[in-house]
């Protein structure tokens, strides 16, 4: 089985600081790193890769040194990695953004033809989790987003079985290969990488592409120019206000208390949804 | 069995990736390995990087390293309650590229980036793995044991830079544990403030940085110093004194820096700065009679790891990349006659106490002892100085051989004549 994982270069957002004059990421203020949700990716990808067998290939769009996470991805074990990197891809917003990862894959599947491509549910730097259901749409192949577990693979079916996640519980479905998957992070455990990946991952060279290694591409639908999507203000979220400390005897704070609650008694009643 | 490799480099400060460089332009296949998330990210000095030794491993280095500012002035305070006595060097020769002395850094950054020349070179870098111990057979080190799964690996030789506390040094019982009076601890802060602030309080242009070494009421009278480096954008404030000291005197190192960071000689400098990080390490101070054996079969210890610091003119990353050179070309040496044996790699002792590094920490090696077991250098005579520097510049009258005969009373009234002759000849005897 060959499996395909998107994965995504991002600020650590833990850490990053807003320019409060521009209101845009000060992306010098935090390091680099392998966006969380595409390390699950990554890491689903190498277990269902020791249960049946197959390879494991990466790709990325993103500016040179975003073969640091291509090598990460490789510590974790994926066996290839390759990113697509071009000034003709810059300013891409997700719709442009997923017409270029499908490029990509449509090159990757012509080395080897893929079964399954794995995307981590969000990057933590857009939060929008449009990039996989695009790419999926792009290829004409099944999205199947949120999935907390890959129950089991029926290869001779080209099917698997997979747990989503609902607002309301879970529900098992099954889907023909290939397909997209988008994972939470419940999905798996990042394993403390073996000794011998990390070493191949130091020695490891990313393929990279320009616009120029991928076929058939609409240059209109890429970087800025195929980016429909306009930011229109950018505000850091307020703070959240201190809470009440409450004085006095044990039975003067709970009576307070009490009276807190009842003031604010709307939050605890049940909403039944129409 | 896993991969083989010519060299195992522990740790990617200064000492392991200077030795891991000049293995791999030899075409050695070497492997360095880090603990942190990246090389420097847990590493700490105060911050003054020399030209020379990192010269001699990067020509010019200058032009690419992430360097904060080259120091163009050096000043010594001798420090009492309010007051202090201030005397140094300033000269605009070491602002020109030829004659650069030493330069303020980062070492998150500037560790980083040394770290990435020796992977240019070919050096394979593994972070964020724990070396747990040396893999010994039949007396020979053979490899190392990483916290990984399937963490076994193999080379050669194993070199040991892995810092003050080695503990594969100790494992391998090259040294004992620590006398508290061997090790200093030393806390700093790198303090944000804007470019413009601190080219206006320091004196300086864009392009020119100033150290401040500070004795006496900085460590409260203790045996240790202080310092006050400039950043291009930042400060490195940083106090540190022997831990038999802070033992002694019942010295939390945070109280300390802060009491610092509020003295009234050292406010105005810092005022309105942001605190950016804070940080905390030890020192190996205990000098020439505490460097362990620095060689064994298939094993050697550079940088901090051998102890290698010169606490008096706080000089050690210099020391570290001189003794990871040094490492490294006796491990070359030792490939070509492919012999890893202790005799083999003894050069490197040989080398190291041939250069100026043994020869320096010979030179001090009662320094650190006599200044430890006679406080009064720091206690009594830095306000001793402050009084009569004070007496003399008090414009009052009184003739100035008055003055001088008066001052010279006073010093030998508190101490008594005798015991000044002495203080002064062992301290002479401790640095001649």
């Amino acid at each position: 089985m060959h499996i395909v994982v998107c994965v995504k270069q991002v600020p650590d957002t833990k850490i990053i600081k807003i320019n409060p004059k521009t209101n845009t990421l000060d992306r010098r203020s935090a390091p680099a790193i392998l966006n969380p949700y595409d390390a699950h990716a990554v890491q689903e990808a190498v277990r269902l890769k020791k249960l049946v067998g197959g390879t494991v290939s990466v790709v990325s769009m993103g500016p040179p040194q975003a073969t640091a996470i291509i090598k990460k991805s490789v510590e974790i074990g994926a066996d290839e990695g390759y990113l697509i990197s071009d000034r003709a891809f810059a300013g891409a917003d997700t719709l442009a953004t997923s017409y270029a990862l499908s490029k990509a894959l449509e090159r990757i599947a012509k080395i080897k033809p893929i079964d399954m491509v794995i995307c981590g549910k969000h990057a933590i730097d857009g939060d929008t989790g449009q990039v996989g259901p695009g790419i999926a749409r792009r290829l004409d192949i099944p999205p199947v987003t949120n999935v907390i577990e890959v129950t089991e693979v029926i290869e001779k079916d080209k099917k698997v079985v997979i747990k989503r996640k609902l607002t309301s519980g879970y529900e098992i479905i099954q889907a023909q290969l290939p397909c997209l998957l988008t994972v939470e992070k419940e999905i798996n455990e990042v394993e403390y990488s073996p000794l011998p990946n990390m070493i191949r991952a130091a020695k490891y060279e990313s393929i990279i592409w320009t616009v120029a290694d991928l076929e058939n591409v609409d240059k209109v639908q890429l970087g800025l120019k195929g980016s429909p999507t306009i930011v229109g203000k950018m505000f850091s979220p307020p703070k959240p206000e201190g809470g009440i400390r409450l004085e006095g005897t044990a039975n003067e704070q709970v009576n307070k208390l009490m009276d807190l609650l009842m003031e604010k008694k709307e939050l605890f009643t049940l909403q039944t949804t129409k | 069995m896993s991969e083989k490799f010519d060299v195992i480099v522990v740790g990617a400060g200064p000492a392991g990736s200077a030795c891991a460089l000049t293995c791999a332009q030899s075409g050695l296949k070497v492997l360095l390995i880090e603990r942190g998330e990246y090389p420097g990210s847990k590493n700490v000095m105060g911050g003054v990087l020399y030209r020379k030794q990192m010269e001699e491993l990067i020509p010019e280095f200058w032009k690419e390293a992430p360097l904060e500012r080259p120091v163009i002035e050096q000043r010594f305070w001798m420090m009492d309650k309010e007051s202090v006595v201030s005397f140094g060097y300033k000269g605009l020769e070491w602002a020109e590229e030829n004659n650069y002395n030493n330069f303020t850094v980062l070492r998150a950054q500037f560790d980083q980036w040394f770290a990435s020349k020796a992977v240019q070179a070919g050096a394979l870098l593994i972070n964020e793995t724990v070396v747990l111990e040396c893999i010994v057979e039949n007396g020979k080190v053979v490899g190392v044991r990483t916290d990984r799964p399937d963490g076994d690996i193999y080379a050669d030789v194993v070199v040991l830079a892995d810092g003050v506390n080695s503990l594969l040094g100790k494992q391998l019982g090259f040294h004992k544990e620590f006398r508290p009076d061997e090790v200093a601890l030393t806390v700093m802060e790198v303090i944000n403030l804007p470019k413009e602030k601190i080219n206006d309080r320091f004196n300086l242009s864009d392009n020119q940085g100033c150290t401040i070494e500070i004795f006496g009421d900085s460590t409260k009278g203790n045996l240790g110093t202080a310092f006050l480096y400039t950043n291009k954008d930042s400060l490195n404030i940083g106090v540190g004194t022997t831990l038999s000291s802070m033992i002694k005197a019942k010295l939390k190192p945070y109280d300390l820096l802060d009491y610092l960071k509020n003295h009234p000689m050292v406010k105005p400098l810092i005022e309105g700065g942001e605190s950016a990080e804070y940080l905390a390490h030890l020192i190996p101070e205990g000098g020439y009679r505490s460097v362990p054996k620095v060689a064994g079969n298939g094993v050697v210890l550079i940088g901090d790891a051998a102890q290698l610091v010169n606490a008096i003119h706080r000089e050690g990353s210099n020391m570290a990349m001189s003794s990871g050179k040094m490492a490294a070309e006796t491990i070359i040496e030792a490939k070509h006659r492919n012999d890893f044996s202790e005799s083999s790699l003894n050069l490197y002792r040989e080398k190291l106490y041939d250069s100026f590094i043994m020869k320096d920490l010979e030179k001090y090696k009662d320094a650190a002892h006599t200044f430890e077991k006679y406080p009064q250098y720091f206690n009594e005579y830095v306000p001793m100085m402050n009084k009569a520097m004070s007496k003399f510049f008090t414009v009052d009258g009184t003739p100035k051989r008055d003055k001088q005969k008066e001052i010279m009373k006073s010093i030998t009234k508190e101490r008594g004549v005798i015991n000044v002759a002495k203080d002064m000849y062992r301290a002479w005897k401790a640095v001649k």
